[in-house]
């Protein structure tokens, strides 16, 4: 899960990592007394919302006045951005963090991310602050210095130590760097996040070590333990659809194409997606109903399919492990009977209890094309979406 | 011979009281596993599917002699569950629980470390050497014995590769389901290992996904050291960058992880990889044929 900028620094304040002043404004009249509250020379308008590369959109103002701060604020909000990471449709900035400007030195980049090699949190740095840290590896990757965290003693002092030194972050102001650290390794391991990235992490002209920026994300699998940042979620960020499935636990993904699919399993799901394409295909969605699902579940996912107007034909693909195929069959019917079925069903059953789950399909007075293998299924359902 | 797990190996289930793991224990039970025992913490005493229940596996171990442990517990406490047989060193840990929070799962290889228990998951379908011992959640009937290993990130993939040699008549030595988190326990090259050091094993079918390198780790690790053939697909090849496609481990990050940049280091490594799923069964055919193993491997 994705929080926004000025939540992450919220958070980080928490934990004793030093961020510049700042706060949230929905309106440009909050934006005006947020700014009168800093009482800064210069003011940073930032534009929030769940993507990276606002700067280079003409999402980041400096305001220099008041009056300015106001200009901003209104030309900002509402506005469309549109980053690389938005996609073409951009996204509509609702939110402003109003930021006290701070005297930059230089910049830096701190991250933590999970290293899948060795099972462990890893935290890499680099001189080569505010640019994509991608780009630094590619170019130039030795300057990226990585440190390895033993999960049974954390981040130590000397690697942090380590690493503001390799970084070459002026040594009277190691001793802060470290702290910056340990603050953020102590802050991703209690918050569970899978990401925390500080880019840049800037040294100031006072002799401070903060983060000017700051992109977090939190593992799903941990929420139910994070209340809190739970409560950061902003649902204007996501998918009205992927919304409406995470509330019955269920994996689901838009996508751009016209054949809707149920499928049982993550792998099975992508594979689906990608024999629908080689078929000549294109899927709107990767729906993964997961093992635990109930006939109640796989009703609203058919719901959630159908309620996606690009939808032409649906493919369900289903190997019963742990999810039983009566189950599937139930929902489909369930699900059909209450909305209507008005495009082409391909179903192709197989796995646990499958006989149960056919005699309920063909017990039913819908319109199934039953499919035998997947590969049968995808050209099944491609031809008749045409 | 197999891998991993034959008709000697002793089961025990943890959280066997909870619905999943109850319909799973009579499904193993019928397949002819050897369920020894249960655990589930305030249950013990008490009796299922003719199957005595315990409150800790090292009470088990010492009643049972159960070596391998299958974890059905839910994901706030299976962790503590794989904890728990590592200190009851059991020789295996397979754990079927997905939605493990990842920085507890970190916690637990470091537990691991220098310890005798093999971990196979989480977030996994479990590992079944065909008419010996089923293990986990795989539909038992799609199975026949034989020689080709399968080892899988995905579950639903791998019964789908096991369906598809079955019906050519090519049956499985033992299929793994390794999961599809980000940290796991046993990975491709233990798998593959473990089928290159098997008698009974002639080839092997990797599926991997989008998603980390472990995939392009494992084709180099066969390269060098692989005497069998391997077959491969890998899942995704159309997933959006930047999506967590259901498994947790399944997303491209950073352009890293693409199924394209995968399936072209198996290429080089001499791994053929089945351009659909639905091909998997019919690439390993077709490798079998050039080797001389497809009268070896056809089994029924």
């Amino acid at each position: 899960m994705n929080i926004h900028e000025y939540q992450g620094k919220e958070l980080l304040r928490k934990y004793g990592v030093s961020v510049p002043r700042g706060y949230v404004a929905f309106t440009p009249k909050e934006a005006v007394e947020a700014a009168k509250e800093l009482g800064s020379a210069v003011t940073v308008v930032k534009a929030q919302i769940h993507a990276g590369g606002r700067g280079n959109a003409g999402g980041v103002k400096i305001a220099k006045s008041i009056d300015e701060v106001r200009t901003y604020a209104k030309e900002l909000l509402g506005k469309t951005l549109v980053t690389h990471q938005t996609g073409p449709e951009g996204k509509e900035i609702k939110r402003l963090l109003i930021e006290e400007g701070c005297d930059i030195k230089k910049e830096y980049y701190v991250g933590l991310v999970l290293d899948r090699a060795t099972s462990r949190i890893t935290l890499m740095a680099s001189e080569e602050g505010g640019t994509e840290i991608e780009e630094v590896a590619e170019a130039t990757p030795e300057k990226i210095f990585r440190e390895s965290i033993d999960p049974v003693v954390g981040l130590t002092a000397f690697q942090a130590r380590r690493i503001a030194f390799n970084i070459n972050i002026p040594k009277e102001m190691v001793n802060k760097a470290v702290r910056f650290m340990l603050g953020l390794y102590k802050m991703f391991v209690e918050k569970d996040c899978s990401i925390a990235e500080i880019n840049p992490l800037v040294t100031t002209g006072d002799g401070n070590v903060m983060a000017l920026d700051a992109k977090l994300n939190f593992d799903a699998n941990a929420l139910y333990r994070q209340k809190d940042i739970m409560e950061f979620r902003d649902l204007d960020e996501e998918d009205a659809k992927e919304i409406e499935a995470s509330k019955y636990d269920l994996s689901y993904i838009s996508l751009d194409g016209n054949i809707g699919c149920m499928v049982n399993g993550a792998g099975l799901a992508m594979a689906t997606m990608d024999i629908i394409k080689h078929y000549g295909g294109d899927p709107a969605n990767f729906l993964d109903v997961g093992g635990g699902a109930t006939a109640e579940k796989v009703t609203e996912a058919f719901k959630i399919i159908l309620s996606d107007e690009n939808v032409k034909g649906i493919f369900v693909n289903i190997f019963g492990g742990i999810m039983k195929c009566d189950i599937i069959a139930e929902g489909v019917v369930e699900a059909a009977k209450q909305v209507g079925l008005k495009v082409p069903l391909v179903v192709r059953l197989e796995g646990t209890n499958v006989e149960l789950g056919k005699k309920i399909l063909n017990e039913s007075d819908l319109d199934i094309v039953a499919a035998g293998t997947m590969a049968d299924g995808a050209q099944k359902i491609v031809e008749l979406v045409g | 011979m197999s891998v991993f797990i034959d008709k000697n190996t002793k089961v025990l289930v943890q959280g066997i009281t909870g619905s999943t793991a109850l319909f799973h224990t009579k499904q193993m039970l019928e397949y002819g596993t050897q369920i020894v025992a249960g655990v589930t913490p305030g249950k013990g005493g008490n009796e299922v599917e003719g199957v005595p229940v315990f409150n800790t596996v090292e009470e088990a171990v010492k009643a049972t002699g159960a070596n391998v442990s299958v974890i059905y517990v839910p994901a706030p406490f299976a962790a503590d569950a794989i904890l728990e047989c590592v200190d009851a060193e059991l020789d295996m840990a397979i754990c079927i629980t997905e939605h493990i929070p990842v920085v507890d799962m970190v916690k637990v290889k470091r537990y691991m470390e220098g310890r005798k228990t093999r971990l196979v998951g989480p977030n996994c379908p479990g590992v079944i050497t065909p008419d010996e011992c089923k293990i986990g959640i795989m539909p038992g009937y799609i199975h026949t014995k034989g020689h080709v290993g399968v080892v899988s990130r995905s579950g639903t993939l791998t019964y789908e590769a096991v369906h598809q040699l079955s019906e050519e008549g090519i049956g499985q030595s033992t299929a793994v389901g390794i999961g599809g988190d980000p940290v796991n326990g046993t990975n491709f090259i233990d798998a593959l290992e473990a089928f290159n050091n098997d008698p009974e094993t002639e080839a092997v079918i990797m599926i991997g996904e989008i998603g980390g390198t472990a995939e392009e780790e494992a084709a180099e690790w066969v390269k060098a050291n692989m005497t069998k053939p391997v077959v491969g697909f890998i899942g995704g090849a159309t997933a959006p960058p930047g999506k967590r496609m259901g498994h947790a481990g399944a997303i491209i990050s950073g352009g890293k992880g693409t199924a394209e940049e995968k399936i072209r280091v198996m290429n080089e490594c001499g791994i053929a990889v089945a351009e659909t799923p639905s091909v998997m069964g019919e690439t390993l055919i077709k490798v079998l044929k050039e080797k001389g193993l497809f009268d070896k491997c056809k089994t029924h």
